[in-house]
């Protein structure tokens, strides 16, 4: 059984996974040849949906039922989603700085599949190594045949372009992508219309993760069925998950779904750094409930499961802490970060992430109010009401939610450790 | 006639190739502020017009734009800006020791530029490096596993030998430790300024 697919080449080939000619040599561009040769654009299509893939950039829509969506204007266009920013997450700068052929093949296909001649992929502008590797990787492709115009003499064209993002985590939210990709203010837009419909330039679009096309080559091959065969049934396929944090290896690491976290964490992950106690960690990314090991070591790292337990496995970034962490200060750099990274359209978002930064940085201070978990819960609540998973939303993105992740989980496992860092009342007193 | 057609020739080429580069001239927006900022060091208030002279817009929806994202540098900006990351796998592993040492080599605060405009320092959030953590980027260009005092080491050195252009891989053979995974092979071309090291935009060069 297959247990890799993504980074078997970049292992095999360090140096040079990323030029044509290695592409090439280990079987590359064999599925866009099978594809425009041998298949109509809907059975290609067919095999993405048997696959049974979900999207790996976070919210885990099947990519087929997302393909079934596109409109029939013209034209259409595919968005490949390369703003990777979630704090933890790493997984889609390694497949573009050390394969970035895979990656283009996958649009390749998937442009035939779905009937567009015009793809963009949108790089955060601070992946530009990735960039530069992936401009080489499409200037190459094109002079060999394999992007272009009349692509293998097939009747089939694409063009491919990058766009440079600016700095802005919210532009991974696809509306907001295609926002900025159309030259605007990365902002979220009200759904529906959903892109698939209205995209951009409000003709028909697919935004699809890097991870999720870049499986596409191995999905055509070898068929959707093998791909469907890998793993539990509804987490098919590998997932490469990014551990970082207080881990003796941290990576990118491309498993098959359905081990324990106690496996992901001590053998994958080689155990906590320096023998120390696991204390917390961060299951999928920053906008994820955090886990304990008393209530979800020995639960199963598979996407339904994780949703469960009240968390999600998101873009995959795993994020471990030992006993060491101040959870309190843990959770303000993750607030910060929302409250920096909001784009300002909704209220409860611009307004809470900000009041609950300045809430634990307070209390980190030692200058906690008494009231302070509680105004932390409410304005959490205000933001998403209930507190439930998935989140309830006050705004038109998941961005504000998100922040109320870590202060939710902190209020949750950790209340006696903030409780001691409130001033001593009878000290204050005195 | 616009203020545009003053820029270094090579950059007009450019400008006009972006402006054709996509579906409707708009999205040239981007693009053309890091052009405009190679130009004029930074985003200027004329970087600005030119820009919208060039697409067809007003400068105020340029201006929209250019205060949306923080890689649009709307004061000026050193010729090294040295980003920090304090995020949480960043923060978890020492990240704010970092960015103090970077402070201290530096002589200047976050958010600041140095009076003379040798370095500017941030903190910035999650760039994607978290298996490297702690790490930072000078002009985008990312090195990973550092420590305060390596990271002291790496401004010193930046201050005393001055690339014109700035290599990732040789930063982290002189200063970086652990990495997020292997980068592969070593790279020659880097940022001539504090813009992206992108070739469309010109400012990717060949280093020593």
């Amino acid at each position: 059984m297959t247990d890799r697919i993504l980074t078997v080449r970049m292992e095999a080939h360090p140096s040079d996974s990323h030029t044509i000619d290695r592409y090439v040599k280990t079987g590359g561009y064999k599925a866009l040849r099978k594809a425009l040769k041998k298949m109509k654009p809907e059975a290609v299509a067919a095999e993405v949906n048997a696959s049974n893939i979900r999207g790996r950039g976070g919210a885990g829509f099947p990519m087929g039922v997302k393909w079934g969506f596109l409109g029939a204007a013209e034209p259409r266009y595919l968005v490949v989603n390369c703003d990777e920013s979630e704090p933890g997450t790493f997984n889609d700068r390694q497949l573009v700085e050390r394969d970035p052929h895979q990656l283009l093949e996958g649009i390749a296909i998937s442009s035939y599949a779905l009937g567009i001649s015009r793809a963009f992929i949108y790089v955060r502008g601070e992946y530009a190594r990735g960039a530069r590797r992936l401009q080489r990787a499409i200037d190459e492709a094109k002079e060999a045949g394999y992007l272009g115009e009349d692509i293998l003499s097939s009747g089939f064209s694409l063009d491919v372009t990058i766009h440079l993002g600016g700095g802005a985590y919210i532009c991974g939210e696809e509306t907001a992508l295609l926002n900025s990709l159309e030259g605007r203010r990365g902002e979220p837009r009200l759904k529906p219309p959903f892109p698939a419909i209205a995209g951009l330039y409000a003709k028909p679009t697919i935004v699809n993760n890097v991870e999720s096309i870049s499986n596409v080559p191995w999905i055509t091959l070898n068929g959707g069925l093998a791909y469907a065969d890998i793993g539990p049934d509804r987490s098919a396929g590998t997932k490469m998950l990014s551990i970082s944090g207080h881990i003796n290896k941290p990576g990118n690491h491309e498993i098959v779904m359905g081990m324990t976290w106690r496996e992901l964490i001590y053998d994958i992950g080689g155990g906590i750094r320096d023998g120390n106690e696991l204390k917390a960690w961060i299951p999928g990314g920053a906008s994820s409930p955090w886990f304990v090991p008393d209530k979800h070591l020995d639960t199963r790292v598979e996407l339904d499961e994780v949703g469960a337990n009240g968390s999600m496995i998101g873009a995959g970034a795993v994020v471990v802490m030992d006993e060491t962490t101040n959870v309190v200060a843990a959770a303000h750099s993750i607030v910060r970060f929302f409250a920096h990274e909001s784009c300002g359209q909704c209220t409860p978002c611009r307004e809470g992430t900000s009041w609950m930064e300045d809430i634990l940085a307070r209390i980190m201070d030692g200058r906690g109010r008494p009231e302070d978990i509680d105004l932390l819960m409410d304005v959490s609540d205000n933001i998403s009401p209930g507190l439930s998973w998935p989140p309830a939303m006050t705004t038109i993105c998941p961005l504000g939610p998100s922040a109320t992740a870590p202060v939710a989980s902190i209020v949750r496992y950790f209340r006696d450790e903030i409780e001691a860092m409130m001033p001593n009342k009878e000290a204050a007193n005195a | 006639m616009t203020a545009a057609a003053n820029w270094e020739a090579g950059r007009r080429e450019r400008a006009k190739t972006m402006l054709g580069a996509y579906p409707d001239r708009r999205s040239a927006i981007m693009p053309l502020l890091y052009l405009a900022s190679l130009e004029y060091g930074h985003v200027t208030e004329q970087a600005m017009t030119d820009v919208a002279e060039l697409v067809g817009v007003t400068p105020a929806q340029v201006q929209s734009v250019a205060s949306f994202y923080t890689m649009f540098k709307r004061e000026e900006v050193g010729k090294y800006l040295v980003s920090v990351c304090t995020s949480i796998s960043c923060h978890l592993l020492g990240g704010d020791a970092v960015i103090d040492a970077v402070e201290d080599a530096t002589g200047v605060e976050r958010g600041r530029t140095g009076d003379d405009g040798t370095f500017s320092v941030e903190r910035a959030e999650c760039i994607g490096a978290c298996g490297g953590a702690p790490a930072v980027q000078v002009n985008y260009e990312t090195v990973e596993g550092l420590t305060p005092d390596k990271a002291k080491a790496l401004v010193k050195w930046l201050a005393d030998s001055q690339p014109e252009v700035v290599l990732a891989d040789e930063m982290q053979q002189l200063f970086g430790g652990v990495r997020s995974f292997d980068w592969g092979p070593l790279e020659s071309e880097g940022p001539v300024a504090a813009v992206p090291a992108f070739g469309p935009f010109g400012s990717a060069k060949e280093g020593r």
